[in-house]
């Protein structure tokens, strides 16, 4: 009687030990366990790769880590911003944020979205600068007047405005905040 | 500098050929357009509740309505949300969203087991939430998971930007931007990822670093 109450424990422990052996991988992952991604693409702020990057560097800006980046296009962000805009062609000269060159462009160069956890999250709302990005934020208008409007903003007009202040659907007030697709 | 030499500088950054080539990240590189990892946009703001934070992913930009019923995320794209709360710019959490059998996987954020351009899928995060992916012409599907809120689906492109005109400047064929403009990617979809956590996952900080990588299987 024992000894069969003792075998049976073991049997059941024995079933439990291989129910647990299965159960090592944990429970069942929706695509293999072991899979690994690489990067494709990779963004920060709008329009840095497509603005300020040479065509034959694009794929490798996507493949360089923001912490790396600097180092790597620094120069050639300098030199197509140049290029670009005739609003820093003085070594005096600034864009709206007091930036020199130099400074929008050490900005720029690593590719990160700079967001407040405390207070409003905004590219540019006219008040706050860079602590967010929110759907309505016209980020194209901040950039062109940021890259041709010089100190002050008037400088190349019809160039540092596209005129299109909002987007042609209305945002939810609640998530998921994106208005439903056309 | 006049026009004319602002004008070939600006015909020198881009890609010349039938798309010119100024967008939020749309179309950005040779590499990812016209691909299922091509990011078109990313964003962090505050959520409705001043708790939480928002993140948004946009890929494959530039859908039709009648192109968005039959796109679809990729199996084998992973898009990765990084979040530096020490400001050295290298990630000290991700958020990973995976895609698989009509579902979406969101996991952390979390501290990464690996940092990087190549990572694993962090499936023992604590953190984290599923949902259905929402099917185009049906109301949005959300996962909710102990705070985190999650959606994956078509959505209208929030991005906006008299595009066509800046076509015509960078021809040559015109001197500056219309007023009022014209929204080029008005009526055009993308495919969204939103994802809500509250500020308490993501740190201790005033102010986070973040950038969104969509990432490729490669096994």
């Amino acid at each position: 009687m024992k000894l069969s109450k003792l075998f049976t424990l073991l049997l059941v422990a024995g079933l439990v030990f291989t129910g647990c052996s299965n159960d090592d991988d944990g429970p069942s992952t929706p695509i293999d366990e072991d899979a690994r991604f690489t990067t494709a693409d990779q963004m920060g702020r709008p329009a840095v790769n497509t603005v300020f990057i040479s065509s034959s560097s694009k794929n490798s800006f996507n493949t360089t880590l923001p912490s790396n980046q600097s180092a790597a296009f620094r120069t050639e962000m300098e030199t197509n911003l140049s290029g670009l805009s005739p609003a820093y062609a003085n070594e005096s000269d600034a864009n709206a944020l007091g930036q020199n060159r130099d400074a929008f462009i050490d900005l720029l160069a690593t590719d990160v979205l700079n967001v407040s956890l405390t207070g409003k999250t905004t590219f540019f709302d006219g008040t706050n600068v860079l602590t967010g990005r929110a759907l309505a934020d016209d980020v194209i208008s901040t950039e062109l007047l940021l890259i041709f409007g010089g100190e002050d903003g008037t400088e190349n007009p019809g160039l540092s405005d596209d005129n299109v202040d909002a987007n042609d659907k209305m945002f939810l007030a609640t998530f998921p905040y994106l208005a439903a697709p056309f | 500098m006049n026009f004319k030499k602002i004008t070939y500088s600006l015909l020198s950054l881009v890609l010349i050929g039938s798309i010119i080539v100024f967008a939020a990240d749309h179309i950005d590189a040779p590499a990812v357009t016209d691909t299922k990892a091509d990011i078109t946009d990313f964003y962090a703001f505050q959520g409705s509740s001043t708790s939480n934070l928002v993140f948004v992913a946009n890929v494959q930009g530039l859908l039709s309505p009648s192109a968005t019923a039959n796109a679809e995320f990729s199996e084998n794209t992973m898009i990765q949300f990084n979040i530096d709360n020490t400001g050295d710019n290298v990630e000290d959490l991700v958020i990973q969203v995976i895609f698989a059998d009509g579902k979406a996987y969101a996991y952390g954020p979390v501290a990464p087991s690996e940092k990087g351009l190549t990572s694993g899928v962090e499936f023992n995060a604590n953190l984290g939430a599923e949902v259905e992916i929402t099917p185009y012409g049906q109301s949005a599907i959300v996962g909710t998971n102990n705070g985190i809120k999650l959606f994956a689906g078509p959505r209208d492109d929030p991005f906006f930007m008299d595009f066509a005109q800046y076509g015509e400047i960078i021809a040559g064929n015109a001197t500056s931007f219309n007023d009022p403009g014209s929204d080029t990617f008005a009526g055009t979809n993308v495919l969204s990822v939103v994802v809500e956590v509250p500020k308490t996952t993501l740190g201790n900080a005033e102010t986070i670093n973040t950038w969104v990588q969509s990432k490729n299987r490669v096994n």
